[in-house]
């Protein structure tokens, strides 16, 4: 039951008008588990598609992110039919990073990806993709990179500092060993060039698309959105990633990518003015493809960058569009870059929020502290620690600033008003 | 259906008060579950609900009034429960030029005026059927959520105008109940969110809003339920009450104590 469900727990009846609900046996997101009649069939006909796997919690179909730490925070992966939604770090540095990690496990799964970017050429985006570590000699020498640091026996229980006893062994968010979900990628090295060929990709590049001849629908969005929504809805309708092509024996998922959305370079002006004319634009945008995507087998990563955008509320309206969103905080330029407190870290990751679907409740992960660092190889993200304090002169000024630092973290996705005055102790 | 908000709210779904507007709003956190609940049991209470679901699939509220034990495609073909999916008639609306008007036309236009498509999908909706039996008991409108029609383009003026027929139409006329959500941004300074928001909050009889709580993240305890009682049409010479539990999530059920009570803490 759990994995054709999660076809048709995202998909539902399919968006176009041929398959109808009526016509029950003609796709495969056909309502097999749930049923009023409770009659058992021979067994539930399972949908297995590269690179996806049933969700523990509700046999949601989930795709890899392409970072298995990543997967882990978020229940298990991204489900299919949903957004990820990246806040951009201020300099934009890493979010690129993780925007070519999804790109780049769509590849190594053969998924049809979607780039579109009005910034760089998606060819060339692919080009700079990492190399997947497929081997296992490679595994050997990751595993030894990856705990360089000694962890500690697990048998010895702990005579002096016994709290620690409690909490998990496993500080660092480790390697998903048991199953060829997700894979690791060497930063260092390029994706093989004929990988990429094998694989099929379609590239929106906005100043090319922008000056060509499309039939524009009368839409009040921006021209490029417009034009990127049809391409994204040609695509999935011609492809038949929504099951309108009944006949094509093998399911696939769509991997759509868009990077820098809402930044200026594709005619939005929320990044511009406070309040500019087209303030609906980039909700709209999402509020139809969050529609196109429900009722196909794709999965989106949209990077953007809402550091710049001036109106807040537009931020929140868009959090509120999106399934989940993740934001990046980089300490390069900011006085946290020579805070001890980081020192081992790049940057800040903030989990902002997790979707609940098809259930009341979500897979929230306990640990909320959490910081990420580009290693010569490896992008991993950890749980935040606080060193020990070793200085000679343990001062009550320095003492202040860790604590100040400390407090401005991780303040939870469920969390009211600003938890400074009521955790003053 | 919760049982357990039954009977915070003192209502059971054989005798639910009529010609209601009930508010739901959250704010940092989120109130999705208070839907479901009123969802199923407006069903089991078997009246005729029509569903202006915005953000989620038809599938994703299928499912959980599964697990509250209500069957939504049952209910859809036999007539009980009308269904608009926002987001597939927006698909429809923004790719395919339709010949009749849409729910959702204001999609199409560039400087959108009201939801005047909307709210005669509505009337159309719960109008009475003249077939002589009564089958359902009284018109339930549910909106999932008013924030979304925000972003869409919408003014907050428009959508309040939209809630005031509805109100006329189905809590004075048809005397049947209305619930709508309502993201509350907090300090996110959207004025026209806020707006809606009061608007609302002065018009409605029941107020339900979930907050996270204020010091952050907790396994235990996932948030806050404030339950406001009101009488808008009356003079505030009682004082409205006011109750404040917390809740804790589970599989197919919401459990609420009174604040500090968490199971886990006791």
């Amino acid at each position: 039951m759990a994995a054709v469900a999660t076809c048709d727990s995202v998909a539902g009846s399919t968006g176009s008008a041929v398959a109808t609900a009526s016509k029950r046996n003609v796709t495969s997101f056909q309502k097999r588990g749930p049923r009023a009649s409770g009659t058992n069939d021979s067994g539930p006909r399972l949908v297995s598609i590269a690179g996806t796997r049933p969700s523990v919690r509700n046999g949601q179909l989930l795709v890899s992110t392409g970072l298995p730490a990543l997967d882990q925070l978020l229940g298990g992966g991204l489900a299919v039919g949903t957004v990820l939604l990246i806040e951009e770090d201020k300099y934009n540095i890493y979010s690129p990073l993780l925007f070519k990690y999804f790109l780049a496990e769509g590849i190594v799964n053969g998924h049809t990806l979607l780039v579109a970017s009005a910034k760089e050429d998606p060819a060339n985006i692919l080009q700079e993709l990492p190399a997947p570590l497929l081997d296992d000699k490679c595994k050997k020498e990751f595993d030894e990179d990856v705990y360089n640091h000694k962890t500690p026996e697990s048998n010895i229980k702990m005579k002096i500092a016994w709290r620690y006893q409690l909490l998990p062994k496993m500080e660092q968010i480790g390697p998903v060993s048991s199953s060829r979900f997700g894979h690791y990628y060497d930063a260092s090295k390029r994706m093989p060039q004929e990988l990429i060929e094998a694989s099929n990709w379609h590239g929106f590049f906005l100043p090319e698309k922008i000056s060509s001849t499309l039939k524009v629908e009368p839409c009040s969005l921006t021209p490029g959105y417009t034009k990127l929504l049809q391409f994204i809805q040609n695509i999935i309708y011609e492809e038949g990633f929504d099951g309108s092509n009944p006949q094509k024996k093998q399911r696939n998922i769509l991997r759509i990518g868009i990077q820098n959305l809402g930044s200026p370079l594709w005619g939005d002006d929320i990044c511009c003015a406070e309040n500019g004319g087209n303030s609906h634009s980039l909700t709209k945008f999402l509020y139809v493809l969050r529609g196109l995507l429900r009722t196909s087998l794709s999965a989106c990563i949209i990077t953007m960058p809402t550091h710049l955008i001036q109106n807040k509320a537009i931020i929140a309206r868009v959090t509120n569009l999106s399934d989940i969103v993740v934001g990046l905080e980089s300490f390069i330029g900011s006085e946290r870059e020579t805070n001890p407190l980081y020192k081992d870290y790049h940057g800040l990751i903030h989990i902002r929020q997790i979707p609940r679907l098809n259930n009341l409740i979500c897979d929230e992960s306990d640990v909320k502290d959490l910081a990420f660092k580009l290693k010569r190889k490896l992008f991993t993200i950890e749980r935040l620690h606080l060193p020990p304090d070793l200085s000679d002169t343990v001062s009550r000024s320095s003492k202040m600033d860790l604590a100040e630092s400390a407090k401005r973290l991780g303040p939870g996705c469920g969390m009211m008003a600003g938890g400074k005055k009521h955790l003053d102790f | 259906m919760f049982v357990e908000l039954n009977n915070l709210l003192n209502t059971t779904p054989d005798r639910a008060e009529q010609g209601k507007l009930t508010l739901l709003c959250d704010a940092k956190t989120d109130g999705s579950f208070l839907v479901h609940h009123f969802l199923s049991f407006y069903l089991k209470a078997n009246c005729k609900v029509c569903f202006v679901a915005l953000i989620q699939s038809f599938s994703h509220y299928s499912i959980v009034g599964q697990k509250l034990g209500v069957s939504l495609t049952m209910a859809r073909e036999r007539g009980q429960l009308v269904f608009l999916e926002g987001l597939k008639s927006a698909v429809d609306v923004v790719f395919q030029a339709q010949k009749e008007p849409q729910p959702l036309q204001f999609l199409r236009e560039a400087n959108a005026g009201n939801l005047k498509p909307l709210f005669e999908f509505v009337r159309e909706a719960l109008k009475p059927v003249d077939s002589g039996e009564a089958r359902w008991t009284y018109p339930v409108l549910l909106v999932d959520d008013l924030s979304v029609l925000l972003s869409l383009g919408m003014g907050a003026v428009a959508v309040l105008d939209f809630i005031h027929y509805c109100r006329a139409t189905v809590c004075w006329e048809l005397k049947g109940n209305m619930v709508v959500l309502v993201h509350d941004s907090g300090d996110a300074e959207d004025e026209e969110n806020d707006i809606l928001l009061n608007g609302l909050s002065h018009q409605s009889h029941l107020i339900l809003r979930a907050e996270g709580l204020a010091t952050g993240f907790c396994r235990d305890v996932h948030g806050q339920l404030r339950i406001l009682w009101r009488r808008p049409s009356q003079s505030t010479a009682q004082r409205d009450q006011s109750f404040t539990y917390q809740y804790k999530i589970q599989d197919k059920s919401v459990s609420f104590f009174a604040k500090g009570m968490s199971p886990a803490v006791l």
